[in-house]
């Protein structure tokens, strides 16, 4: 084959590569949700599918990884690779998968019930290894799958199936805890009904390497209906973070909402006391830290492991162990 | 086994002795020393070194460890003897054998806790720390001379020894000390060569200064030199030389080498006894070779971690004990449900609850074969032997990866800490787990493509282009898709339970050891099976026909077991966890609770299998075994 006709056949593989690589949104689709209509999993859904496609995400090489709850059906509507395992584990499942696979994008998609309750012990650690994972929590602040419980995030007096006379404390606050955790790297809080807003913070979050924590506040139209309308319909009830560094409004957003605060992400002091005032919801980046150590780059050791290092390996050790006969 | 030197009570009250150097030397086939102190004081190392040493010169050698349940218990506490026992022979050693022929104590307090545990054989040889007697407490003085007393009534023969005095010729600080003394006296009594001491002094002090050594040194061959002085006994043990090289370590050891030798590079765990060290180890050798141990934030995390590196490729495995095995028991559902390949490695103790850490029990099996809710089924397997701790461990990987299921290996506390030479592994390619599959899914094939005889299906793993599918713990149809049809369910469970039935085409009938058929034959499983195959062989000698067969699948059981036990009269297992005694006021056919094994062995094959177990939490004795044996054989 002449040199001329390898450049070229080069050149087309390049090309066929670039439009193999070259996805639509419709690439990371699979099915329809079966989410209540208006809820705000379909928007969560809608912003990480968008990602895929802007960020050229290869669907083999992308993982979903969720626990149970309604959040956690996300992965089924996702066309790649997706782990919907067990009730408040998500985040176990997914360090175990990142700390083997640094060449595949996880993300992990729980909910208040599965993240703050039953899986509450993960969520403290998974912030504390800073693994590389995008962490999505669809707090909708009440247990929807198992027909309306009470949820470390309802508010105080909400009527429930266990609380008849009404939540008897009051919630949790995620965000502060969160911000609490030694070696924290990343917090963002987004609102389902800003959808734009919702796809900047998903975007940053998965551009930071350790584990980003996104709390989502969103809707829950069948068993909460109405209770975010307040929020919803009053813009001044959201507090918009913006920084250069941090989410940046685009001017037609920028009309809406104009209860704004300049807010430095790399300042944990005052994203601590802006996470403990919960109304107005502040909405952007609370913290960002892109140096924290992550956990994986401190242990994962075995990519120049072969079998003969092994063979080698077993062999030192027998021979710590090994007798042998007196005199011989 | 029975020798002059210990057939009766001879009573003295301080060392003899010897005849000018000439004493008889008293050959043995074995002996059993337990060698016991305060917690700290050093026996262990001394017990090791003494079977390292008697390893090398060719003995069979056991050791275990006397282990007190807390760090630091209080000085001279009958519940704080730490220490080891050593048995060794002539031949091959496979368990910890039954009571005590010659016993070296540091105190009363610790030698009286076992003396009431009847761990001392009727006339055994004490040889007992003497300072207590000149103590500034009168109550410890007289407590130990009480002891000195009711000992020699009781017909022990009691030597008390100025161990400490000897030792502060040498040192100033003689609870550093003594270990190393008392090693020397024992190597003299046991005739063992004292060059190849002073070697294993050094090797034991390798990482110390020289001057440390050299102490120690001096004073192994000051307990030498004393013993030959002041005793009026020797024993010698006559040893086959070995042929092929062996390696001495304990069952969790084994198992740390298992994972290193089967290509996992992940083991997730959480501290718990007796488990850990596994982990302990392992986290050193992954440090040079390459893996990490991740210590996870409780049980449940790291079995799932384990299951999220798994599923990504890289088969994985949890080390836990019973508590910690309970509660990992939901995940363990999950990954029999996506057919995600695990090992989980279960050092079994005492249970329920928290039960006894530091002790041995066979509790855990039923939990292990039928533990998670729903139908999961998953292989379960035993380790027998220190041994076989290791292979074991590299088989389930190869299980697990070859049919996607769960393999949980079951060892116990028993083997765990217990150590005997076996022939040093020859390294095998085959052990080592094949590098991430990443091939492309050919077109049209499904995450579960279950093949329609065996349940197998190829294993997606991400990363493979066109497998793009959500694994889920819901009931799946073959896409992996939710099922919402009542017919996937039943297609789904039918695929996993034959995988099971795939894997048991692929075992051969266990070994039978003894007679093909008989009177009696004894089925166990797990850490008994030296203690079982020493009383068979103990009473075929004495014409009695009794066989014995040790299980090393529990599930899948494999082929062959019904016609084994049709050719002998009765089957009864022995096992280390509860059965109802058959004689008692309110027990009969309708509520006995049979020990585990027996219970499967009836349901399976419509058998009529007996039972005898024991949960004191000391590994099973061959007397025991041998006194269970014959009151069925003698049953009419």
């Amino acid at each position: 084959m002449s040199e001329q006709a390898t450049m070229t056949n080069g050149a087309t593989a390049c090309l066929l590569r670039m439009y193999d690589e070259q996805h639509e949104i419709e690439d990371y689709q699979k099915g329809v949700p079966r989410w209540c209509t208006g809820c705000g999993d379909n928007a969560i859904l809608a912003a990480v599918q968008r990602l895929c496609r802007d960020e050229g995400l290869r669907p083999e090489k992308t993982v979903f990884v969720s626990g149970i709850g309604c959040s956690s059906r996300l992965p089924h509507y996702m066309n790649t690779y997706g782990f919907h395992g067990l009730h408040g584990r998500a985040l176990p499942v997914a360090e175990g998968i990142r700390m083997v696979r640094p060449d595949l994008a996880v993300f992990v998609n729980t909910g208040d019930g599965d993240c703050f309750s039953i899986g509450a012990a993960h969520w403290v650690h998974a912030v504390r290894y800073n693994m590389n994972l995008t962490v999505m929590v669809h707090d909708n602040q009440v247990y929807g799958l198992t027909k309306m419980q009470v949820s470390p995030t309802s508010p105080r007096g909400l009527k429930t199936n266990t609380t008849p006379l009404g939540a008897h404390l009051n919630p949790l606050q995620p965000l502060t805890v969160t911000l609490g955790v030694q070696n924290v790297s990343f917090v963002a809080q987004a609102v389902d009904w800003i959808p734009e807003v919702l796809y900047e913070i998903v975007r940053a979050a998965y551009h930071h390497r350790g584990l980003s924590f996104i709390r989502i506040v969103q809707r829950c139209p069948e068993f909460m209906p109405g209770a975010l309308d307040p929020w919803v319909r009053d813009p001044q009830r959201v507090l918009i973070l913006r920084h250069e560094r941090g989410l940046k409004l685009s001017p037609a957003l920028a009309q809406i909402y104009r209860n704004q605060l300049e807010h430095d992400p790399s300042n944990i002091h005052r994203a601590r006391e802006i996470a403990s005032t919960p109304d107005p919801i502040p909405v952007g980046i609370l913290y960002h830290n892109p140096d924290a150590p992550c956990y994986e780059d401190l242990r994962r050791n075995m990519d120049q492991r072969t079998t003969d290092m092994i063979r080698r390996g077993l062999e030192a050790e027998f021979d710590k162990f090994t007798i042998t006969s007196h005199g011989s | 086994m029975t020798t002059a030197a210990t057939s009766g009570p001879m009573a003295t009250t301080s060392a003899v002795a010897g005849t000018d150097g000439r004493k008889t030397v008293t050959t043995l086939r074995e002996h059993i020393i337990d060698i016991i102190s305060d917690s700290g004081e050093g026996a262990q190392r001394c017990g090791q070194s003494l079977g390292a040493i008697a390893a090398r010169t060719g003995n069979g050698v056991w050791t275990v460890e006397i282990i007190p349940a807390e760090i630091q218990p209080p000085a001279r506490s009958i519940a704080g003897a730490s220490g080891n026992r050593i048995r060794l022979g002539s031949r091959r050693i496979t368990n910890g054998g039954d009571e005590a022929d010659l016993v070296v104590a540091f105190n009363e307090q610790v030698l009286l806790g076992r003396v009431r545990a009847g761990e001392l054989k009727p006339g055994c040889i004490v040889l007992l720390e003497s300072a207590w007697r000149e103590d500034d407490n009168p109550e410890i003085a007289a407590s130990y001379a009480g002891t000195c007393r009711d000992l020699l009534t009781a017909g022990y023969r009691l030597y008390e020894i100025p161990m400490e005095q000897e030792c502060l010729e040498i040192v100033d600080d003689p609870r550093r000390g003594k270990n190393m003394f008392v090693l020397g006296m024992l190597c003299n009594i046991y005739s063992l060569d004292l060059q190849l001491a002073r070697d294993q002094v050094a090797r034991t002090f390798r990482k110390k200064a020289a001057d440390v050594i050299e102490s120690n040194v001096k004073l192994l061959e000051a307990g030498h030199s004393w013993a030959e002085q002041h005793l009026d006994f020797k024993f010698a043990i006559p040893a086959a030389p070995v042929t092929e090289p062996q390696i001495v370590i304990n069952g969790n050891t084994a198992v740390a080498l298992g994972v290193l030798a089967s290509g996992m590079e992940i083991c997730a765990m959480y501290p718990i006894t007796p488990a850990t060290s596994a982990s302990h180890y392992l986290s050193e050798i992954f440090e040079r070779v390459g893996g990490v141990v991740h210590q996870a934030e409780d049980e449940i995390a790291a079995c799932a971690f384990a299951v999220g590196a798994s599923y990504a490729g890289k088969c994985a495995v949890t080390i836990t004990s019973g508590p910690g095995y309970s509660l990992k028991q939901e995940v363990l559902g999950l990954a029999v449900m996506g057919e995600i390949p695990l090992v989980v490695v279960n050092v079994q103790r005492g249970g329920p609850s928290t039960g006894q850490p530091t002790k041995a029990e066979q509790g855990d099996l039923l939990a292990a074969i039928f533990g998670s809710h729903g139908d999961a089924p998953k292989v379960v397997m035993a380790a027998s032997t220190i041994e076989d701790c290791f292979y074991s461990v590299i088989a389930a990987r190869r299980i697990a990866e070859t049919f996607n299921t769960v393999v949980v290996v079951l060892s116990d506390a028993n083997l765990a800490t217990a150590q005997t030479p076996f022939p040093r592994p020859q390294f095998d390619e085959a052990w080592v787990a094949p590098p991430v599959d990443q091939s492309a899914v050919p077109r049209g094939l499904k995450p579960y493509s279950w093949d329609a005889r065996t349940g197998l299906a190829r294993r997606f793993i991400p990363g493979q282009p066109g497998g793009t599918h959500t694994l889920t713990g819901l009931a799946h149809d073959q896409n992996s898709a939710v099922a919402y049809d009542p017919e996937l369910n039943q297609q789904g469970i039918r695929a996993r339970s034959l995988k099971l039935a795939a894997f048991q085409r692929t075992l051969a009938p266990p070994p039978v050891f003894g007679g093909e058929t008989g009177d009696l034959l004894v089925i166990g499983w797990g850490s008994t099976r030296g203690a079982i195959e020493e009383a068979v062989e103990g009473l075929r000698a004495e014409g009695r026909r009794v066989s014995s067969m040790h299980l090393r699948f529990l599930q899948p059981l494999a082929p062959g077991i019904k016609e084994i036990m049709q050719r002998f009269k009765r089957v009864m297992t022995i096992e280390g966890n509860w059965c109802d005694r058959a004689d008692e006021e309110i027990i009969d056919e309708s509520n006995r609770r049979y020990a585990a094994v027996a219970m499967l062995l009836r349901a399976r094959y419509l058998i009529d299998v007996d039972c005898w177990s024991e949960v004191r939490g000391q590994p099973i004795k061959p007397g025991s075994v041998r006194r269970a044996i014959l009151e069925r054989l003698d049953r009419p």
